[in-house]
């Protein structure tokens, strides 16, 4: 298995990201009211562009792969599309009509439209208005009683799923009449207006959700909650239980995001600051292992303090490192070598150095797990995360690894 | 350490761990505000149930979490008036300077001493580790510190007390 790539975009947390279609550009938030997007250069990234119209805090980015349009959206409780001209990127403002933060955005897979996940109670399914000439919204608001806080589209361009912080997980129609054609009765429902619940489900123990993810054909939903758990849930057919409903629970910090790589595995990194491969089918998931091991990648991987480093590092910040060092001992009181004495510490799952700084790549919260590259057979070879520690990494994925050597590199 | 010690503060780290997974969270009753759940428990959906580490009657740490912001509070061991005076002293000039050590609070919560409220800023700019560090460095080091004073001041209340007195002499 290759190393990941990592690369350093932020001294901050990165908010939001999304890679253009080809790869070549990525267009991430660093924790600000900006998205800047950077083109890669080599083994580096170069800022290009900085998309700056909103005013608060960006929340989320959506970059669709066949149209080339990015969607942020932001807690000043806005979204733009942004459309790449000869001048650079222009942003169009969407009528959205919510009144507090927007939280999530999602392009549909025909990028038709957009779902949009607000603090208001409301999702907004997003459309482009021809005779006006903006962007407007069709609005869900039943039953839900709390902040939306992740979303995903069902390959097939109508349902919608969305995560919400009480808990609970909803399976929506988002087809807009007039837009498109009307839907086929789908595994999840039959009648398929705008906004027809058709699916409601719980966490296994009231934490808010963090993610929810449709497998590839759709047939499956997996959602991660704030009580440590991972759920998927097979559908069987219209108004019918689910054909499965499996919870994996967990003896780590919660997950905060999940994508599948295939009909049988799914990638999950959150609060342990390392991805985690799942694997399972219909009769039951079980964890696989950690793609970051910390036995083949800790050394060459954890930054020294002199800030010598092989790859990695965008050319401007070549030096963070040295400078978050002098950082920490100028604010913290830090020394670059932790007291000799002090017993290494452990968060969660991960186990802390002997510099003080945790044996995985991530260094912090990983809140972005997502494809990067498809193999042949449709399945995903590579996927990408980002955290807060302002790193993006590229992991491949391999399945069909020994699980026993794999299962030794994760500490639970 | 003592031998209770070491068990209180592993199950003080082992849930401070726990609950320091925190998101930025938007409020969703005020427009446009960002404000920590556990002070303005508006929403109770996203408040989690609090929890007390207690080691005896008067040691206990009190734990709050919520989707964005955690508070706590501890209570430190007093057991006498010359301790309580102490430690009112020692906590009044750390919360005084609140601003200084970033994630203290301006006012324990009522019956408590002391409250540290961290939020998800103070996360995403801190290592979460070290953070929990330095609240288990700092309840191990609030009983030495006290009872260092405490020997000093009654060192100090002696000689005083002999050169006082031996005019008398």
């Amino acid at each position: 298995m290759s190393a990941p790539e990592i690369f350093q975009l932020s001294l901050g947390p990165l908010t939001g990201i999304a890679f253009s279609p080809d790869r070549s550009q990525v267009c991430v938030c660093p924790n600000s009211n900006e998205a800047q997007i950077y083109t890669r250069n080599g083994d580096s990234w170069d800022l290009t562009d900085t998309l700056a119209e909103h005013d608060k805090l960006i929340t989320a980015i959506a970059w669709g792969p066949n149209t080339n349009r990015i969607v942020t959206c932001s807690q000043d409780r806005n979204a733009y599309v942004w459309t790449q001209t000869e001048q650079g990127w222009k942003p169009a403002l969407v009528i959205l009509k919510i009144n507090r933060a927007a939280t999530s955005v999602k392009w549909s897979p025909h990028e038709n439209k957009f779902a949009v996940g607000s603090g208001s109670r409301i999702i907004a399914i997003c459309h482009f208005d021809e005779e006006n000439n903006w962007w407007t919204a069709k609005q869900i608001k039943k039953p839900l009683r709390s902040t939306v806080l992740s979303l995903d589209w069902h390959p097939n361009n109508y349902l919608l799923a969305a995560g919400t912080a009480d808990g609970k997980t909803y399976v929506y129609s988002g087809y807009i009449k007039g837009l498109e054609a009307k839907p086929e009765a789908t595994i999840w429902g039959d009648r398929l207006p705008t906004g027809q619940l058709l699916a409601e489900f719980r966490s296994p123990n009231g934490g808010w959700i963090h993610d929810v993810s449709f497998s590839p054909s759709g047939d499956a939903l997996a959602f991660v909650a704030h009580d440590s758990s991972l759920s998927i849930i097979y559908a069987s057919g219209p108004n019918e239980p689910p054909a499965a409903h499996i919870v994996v629970k967990l003896p780590a910090l919660p997950f905060t995001n999940l994508t599948w790589t295939s009909e049988s595995s799914i990638v999950a990194a959150g609060h342990d600051c390392q991805p985690i491969l799942f694997t399972g089918s219909q009769s039951g998931w079980a964890i696989s292992h950690s793609l970051d091991d910390p036995s083949s990648t800790s050394k060459p991987l954890t930054p020294s303090a002199t800030g010598l480093r092989s790859g990695g590092g965008v050319g401007r910040l070549g030096n963070n490192e040295a400078f978050n060092m002098f950082k920490a001992a100028d604010s913290k009181g830090q020394r670059g070598l932790a007291p000799s004495g002090a017993t290494p510490s452990s968060a969660g799952l991960t186990p802390v150095g002997p510099d003080g700084l945790l044996l995985t790549v991530h260094q912090n919260t990983i809140t972005h797990v997502e494809a990067y590259e498809w193999n042949q057979s449709g399945e995903v070879s590579k996927i990408f995360t980002a955290g807060r520690d302002g790193r993006l990494v590229l992991w491949p994925v391999t399945g069909g690894k020994g699980l026993a050597g794999r299962m030794a590199g994760l500490q639970v | 350490m003592s031998n209770t010690l070491r068990p209180y503060l592993n199950a003080v780290r082992a849930t401070l761990t726990a609950a320091l997974t925190l998101e930025n969270f938007s409020s969703q009753v005020v427009e446009r505000h960002n404000k920590p759940e556990v002070e303005v428990a508006t929403s109770p959906e996203v408040l989690l149930k609090p929890l007390i580490v207690s080691r005896n009657e008067s040691e206990r740490v009190l734990i709050e979490p919520s989707v964005n912001s955690i508070r706590l509070s501890i209570s430190i061991k007093q057991a006498d008036e010359i301790e309580k005076i102490l430690c009112h002293k020692f906590t009044r000039f750390m919360m005084m300077r609140a601003e200084g050590f970033v994630i203290l609070r301006r006012k324990p919560l009522p019956g408590y001493d002391i409250s540290f409220l961290i939020t998800n800023f103070h996360s995403e700019s801190m290592l979460k580790h070290k953070l929990v560090d330095f609240i288990i460095q700092f309840m191990e080091d609030v009983d030495k510190e006290i009872s260092e004073m405490k020997l000093s001041l009654n060192a100090r209340a002696r000689i005083v007390a002999e050169s006082y007195l031996s005019t008398f002499a």
